[in-house]
């Protein structure tokens, strides 16, 4: 039987973690991922979890702590928050061309500057393309699923990728849902222990790990990173259908919300997703055809499966937590545009940016992107695509 | 037991040769010595800064270190090593492992004194069961001897050249040795290559074998950047020594001792003589500039003799 609960998504993260009892955590305190260093070290100090826990003197020494620890063949965990996310960068790319299965837990918050404790998806965003797979949480209940999953799909011998489980900073971080969780024995089970074939404290073995590796080498090493996230796709699968085994919550690559026979449909990503099934519901009921679709796995990117999708919308619009200055949309446009092109053509494509600092997110500014795709559709004129919703001036 | 080179020469090198460091490099010798102190019997996991000795020492398929080795990046040693720690600490307390590991990391100047440093002093103050080994050759080598908060005063570098306005590198030497032995760790030490490698085995042998965090700073001189003849390394190092520019000291559990005190304090221009880098001093208008540096070398070793109980 599950354990019904109610905990703020921090909270949540922090179960998880006491339940998979990592061995090593290394982590530094920022807004608003403080509190899950701060729970997980009661835990250690309580003596309910058996971990080393390393209070790290910034965010470039806690990535740089779990590389140490992982490569030395243990089971490592962190979490950070926008500029601490920054920070670990040059060590994000690192560990993922190391081929060490880390998990992070990002809590997004707005990337300086300016200064910003709020949410967006500006931090995770921008680490997009720094080899780590990437899994995306509309609640608390999501957080904490998608948690235990990464520690199976990280340790996958055909992946060994760090993956980031990402959620909404305050907005599912700090507020306090209901929950069902695991009991800790099943996540003992499910999670099953790490064992790596090739670690520094293998004393049968002794390995070098981080060469110098130059043109006649390093091409082919990155070859073989690019097929691991490749390889993860399956892989995330498998995982998500074990744990619907032991849940009974399904999880794939992205959730279709009255998508089937929509004409107007958004994609969007975390907790924005819930408010945007509101106003479809609403306007379902109003006999209009709107769907959406919110992205669980952002990387590895499900370029086929969402053109398949989304190939019956006539207007769809894409909702951008975040800039990318290419003067053209957000992250999530390009890839989406990218994936339609050849395989979904002619649907008329929005590129909507949304809530940068934490800007509020209303049902009416949903509705009206919905309104704006009705009008596309009712007109077949699609103006500007690179727009800005619920921001003045 | 007292120390016999003999036998400790014969010890297994944990590092081979075939590595690509440089002919008359401090840098590899301090390694070795270094690794020498390690039992026979215990493993260990070595770290590296990016650096020269990462990119001689460890290129894609070869490594010439035979304990287990991280490299990650060039300002972390200190916390990629902790983590490496950390997980030894964990295994062993989840009853997963039980043989006996030491930690050790290495890193040159720029990834000691400088870009490092942070991530170095985070390592020292939790208290991780490691040693910190700062190959000390006093600038940037590996990108082309560009100077760093290690490189003494009027030394020509290629980001301190002297020109016709300045004299080299207008700074002081940042004293690392210091500022680490101002961390209260259980052991602290400054060495470098003398004769019969005494000084630098018995001190690591102290650091590894220490709980807790150790921190030894070894000047290991670099014949590209300081211009001397590949042959004369050894007595670079005699030189540093004899002339008190770089005295040898350790700070055991906050004591401070004096390892070794010449019997006739050599001027510093004896050292500074045999090194390219100070050349530019040794003109008419220049030479006050080295009265400078002795005095500045005077005083420092005699606030050093007080520190140690000595006399002066």
């Amino acid at each position: 039987m599950s354990i019904r609960e109610r905990l703020s998504g921090n909270e949540a993260i922090a179960v998880a973690m006491r339940q998979i009892n990592p061995d090593v955590v290394a982590a530094f305190p920022i807004t608003p991922s403080t509190e899950i260093p701060q729970y997980f070290s009661q835990f250690v100090s309580n003596g309910q979890v058996q971990t080393e826990f390393v209070a790290v003197e910034s965010e470039h020494s806690a990535m740089s702590a779990c590389i140490g620890a992982q490569a030395a063949g243990a089971r490592t965990m962190t979490a950070t928050s926008a500029n601490g996310l920054a920070l670990m960068w040059e060590m994000l790319y690192i560990a993922s061309a190391m081929k060490l299965p880390i998990t992070l837990s990002c809590v997004n918050r707005a990337l300086s500057g300016p200064l910003n404790i709020h949410n967006d998806h500006s931090d995770s965003m921008g680490a997009r393309d720094s080899g780590w797979i990437q899994l995306y949480s509309e609640t608390n209940q999501e957080a904490y699923d998608n948690l235990l999953q990464a520690i199976r799909i990280a340790e996958h011998k055909d992946v060994l990728l760090p993956v980031m489980v990402c959620q909404d900073g305050f907005i599912t971080s700090h507020a306090v849902e209901n929950i069902e969780l695991l009991e800790d024995d099943k996540v003992k089970e499910f999670v099953g222990e790490y064992k790596p074939d090739h670690y520094l404290l293998n004393h049968k073995e002794p390995i070098a790990v981080g060469p110098l590796d130059l043109p006649a080498h390093c091409f082919e090493h990155k070859r073989e990173q690019a097929q691991s996230m490749i390889n993860a796709k399956k892989v995330i699968l498998e995982a998500a259908k074990e744990f619907e085994k032991l849940t009974g919550r399904k999880y794939e690559y992205f959730e279709k919300y009255n998508l089937d026979d929509a004409e107007i449909a958004i994609v969007i990503i975390n907790s924005s997703a819930g408010t945007a099934k509101t106003v479809a519901d609403k306007l379902r009921d109003n006999g209009i055809k709107a769907g959406l679709l919110k992205i669980r796995m952002f990387r590895p990117f499900p370029a086929d499966e969402i053109a398949e999708a989304l190939k019956n919308v006539k207007a769809l619009a894409v909702m951008d937590k975040a800039e990318s200055y290419s003067a053209m949309g957000g992250p999530v446009g390009a890839e989406v545009k990218s994936a339609l092109y050849g395989k979904a053509d002619g649907i008329k494509v929005l590129n909507y940016i949304y809530g940068l600092g934490g800007r509020d997110v209303r049902a009416d500014d949903i509705e009206e992107v919905y309104n704006s795709l009705m009008y596309i559709v009712k007109t077949g004129q699609i103006g500007e695509t690179y727009r800005y919703i619920g921001v003045r001036g | 037991m007292a120390y016999n080179l003999k036998q400790v020469m014969n010890k297994p090198e944990r590092l081979t040769g075939g590595h690509r460091m440089c002919a008359g490099c401090g840098a590899p010798v301090t390694v070795r010595t270094v690794l020498r102190a390690l039992k026979p019997e215990d493993h260990a996991v070595c770290c590296s800064a990016t650096g020269c000795l990462e990119v001689s020492t460890f290129l894609y398929p070869y490594t010439a270190w035979k304990d287990s080795f991280i490299h990650s990046a060039f300002e972390n040693a200190g916390a990629t090593l902790s983590g490496a720690e950390a997980a030894y600490t964990a295994l062993r307390r989840k009853g997963r492992m039980n043989e006996s590991y030491k930690f050790i990391a290495f890193g040159g100047d720029g990834g000691t004194y400088d870009i490092g440093l942070q991530s170095l002093s985070g390592a020292m103050e939790r208290g991780h069961d490691m040693v910190y080994i700062c190959y000390d050759n006093e600038a940037y080598m590996n990108t082309g001897i560009q100077r760093s908060s290690g490189t003494p005063r009027y030394a020509d570098t290629t980001t301190s050249p002297q020109g016709t306005e300045m004299p080299g590198k207008m700074q002081y030497k940042k004293d690392l040795t210091g500022v680490m032995a101002a961390h209260r760790i259980p052991y602290v030490a400054q060495s470098t290559l003398t004769s019969n490698f005494k000084d630098l085995y018995e001190k690591s042998e102290k650091a590894i074998y220490t709980k807790g965090p150790a921190f030894m700073n070894v000047l290991s001189p670099c014949p590209r950047g300081w211009r001397y003849d590949t042959p004369d390394l050894m007595e670079i190092c005699k030189l540093a020594v004899e002339t008190c520019i770089w005295p040898l000291y350790e700070v055991e559990d906050g004591k401070w001792k004096l390892n070794y005190k010449p019997k006739k304090k050599l001027p510093v221009i004896e050292y500074l003589k045999p090194q390219g880098r100070f050349k530019h001093l040794f003109t008419d208008e220049n030479k006050h500039l080295i009265d400078n540096i002795q005095e500045d070398v005077d005083r420092k070793w005699e606030e050093l003799l007080k520190k140690c109980g000595e006399d002066s």
